[in-house]
């Protein structure tokens, strides 16, 4: 799980940044930072149910557990535990 | 709220005499000096865009050189074809009918459309419908996803959320109708030199509700500057038939009739252009609020969606962008 923060971020830069680099808080919207939108949404749940064998609920699509790399990590720790 | 700046549903009301007028130049003058063509050729569908836009061409150069395909497939509503020849007879335009079935059979259309819903909704098949629906405004949900719905032909409805890849293969493969139709589009302005026009309403061109390269292809779109209220504005001052005017705005593109305000815009047309003018002219939305029947945090969830659509669908407007400049040629 300690590593669930650099596996994020490693997606993020690969899917929508194409390796470049880019600086992201963990805090940060990703939503308001205009990295990802409703496509990009369902490409981060395609991304969490399949490489963390889980599956993510209609009533669990909410910021609180998608919207930052912290949120998601939390989303996840909560998930698999 | 922006100082000076007005507010209320009849911001929306137009002079039709000068806005038909205004357009028709416009249309004449793109035809003459920079599309060098003919005439125009549209696709018509009996709905209230299509019908505005020829009745605007046809008004600007003559019935004689416009013509109205007619583009009908399996999903398509029975008045698709009723009212696009109301209008055509109309007009005195003529009409040209393209049944598209087999074009889309040919590209695995029907198939792969089945096979995607199916990938969701395991037991669709034969005599079951469906359509693609968003969340409404009084859903308050945080991500705008697709649902597919589909009906059994024993009329058992079932609704589920669309994964990434069935949203896609859904998507990829409707699209094929609106890309076939400007296909034959251009093959008539080609074979008439005539040039496309377009026939998207303002929300529509704003807010990216159009397939590129499918009805997002045009030479000329006459009513991309009109909100959609003004555009039916000009359909009663064109004289377009009362049939046309009472038909419910709709996508025309699945076999369950489908409302453009569950597939694309979350509220009916009447307040998406109210707030669409709101956000154009920096209203507040309180004020907007008090116009439209929504509360204003529902107008500033609208807001932000139109933020988000241009956002998300500016791909849809750009040109090919070029790795090297090319300073010869200038558009």
């Amino acid at each position: 799980m300690a590593d669930i923060e650099a596996e994020l971020r490693r997606f993020l830069a690969d899917k929508f940044f194409f390796g470049d680099d880019r600086p992201l808080g963990a805090e940060e919207s990703l939503v308001d930072a205009g990295i990802i939108d409703s496509m990009g949404v369902l490409e981060l749940i395609s991304h969490l149910e399949q490489h963390y064998h889980i599956k993510v609920n209609d009533d669990e699509l909410v910021p609180e557990n998608l919207d930052s790399i912290a949120s998601i990590r939390a989303f996840l720790e909560k998930k698999v535990s | 709220m922006m100082a000076g700046v007005h507010f209320s549903r009849e911001v929306l009301t137009i002079d039709g005499d000068r806005e038909v007028a205004r357009i028709a130049l416009s249309i004449r003058e793109a035809l003459a000096k920079r599309l060098r063509r003919r005439g125009l050729i549209l696709g018509i569908s009996g709905g209230i865009d299509s019908s505005v836009t020829a009745a605007l061409c046809a008004r600007a150069i003559g019935k004689d050189k416009v013509i109205g395909l007619q583009m009908p497939e399996r999903h398509s509503a029975d008045e698709t074809m009723a009212l696009s020849s109301v209008v055509a007879d109309h007009l005195g335009i003529r009409k040209v009918h393209w049944d598209i079935s087999s074009l889309l059979d040919a590209a695995g259309f029907y198939t792969k459309y089945d096979e995607a819903v199916r990938s969701v909704i395991p037991k669709y098949g034969a005599g079951w419908k469906s359509k693609l629906v968003l969340p409404g405004i009084g859903e308050d949900k945080p991500y705008t996803l697709f649902s597919i719905v589909a009906v059994s032909p024993d009329g058992r409805e079932i609704k589920k959320r669309l994964d990434l890849n069935s949203y896609l293969a859904i998507v990829a493969a409707t699209n094929f109708k609106q890309r076939i139709r400007k296909m034959l589009e251009y093959y008539h302005a080609d074979k008439h030199n005539y040039a496309v026009a377009g026939t998207p309403n303002r929300l529509e061109y704003d807010q990216g509700f159009f397939v590129k390269l499918g009805d997002g292809a045009a030479d000329i779109k006459p009513i991309a500057h009109l909100y959609k209220t003004q555009v039916y504005q000009l359909a009663r001052h064109l004289g377009l038939p009362e049939a046309v005017l009472r038909r419910p705005p709709t996508t025309d593109t699945y076999s369950l009739p489908q409302g453009q305000d569950e597939f694309y815009f979350t509220v009916p047309y009447e307040i998406m252009d109210l707030c669409l003018y709101g956000k154009n002219h920096g209203i507040d939305a309180e004020t907007v609020s008090g116009h439209t029947g929504l509360s204003p945090q529902q107008v500033r969830s609208i807001y932000r969606d139109i933020e988000r659509k241009r956002s998300t669908t500016l791909y849809l407007h750009l040109p090919p962008i070029l790795a090297g400049a090319v300073p010869e040629i200038v558009t």
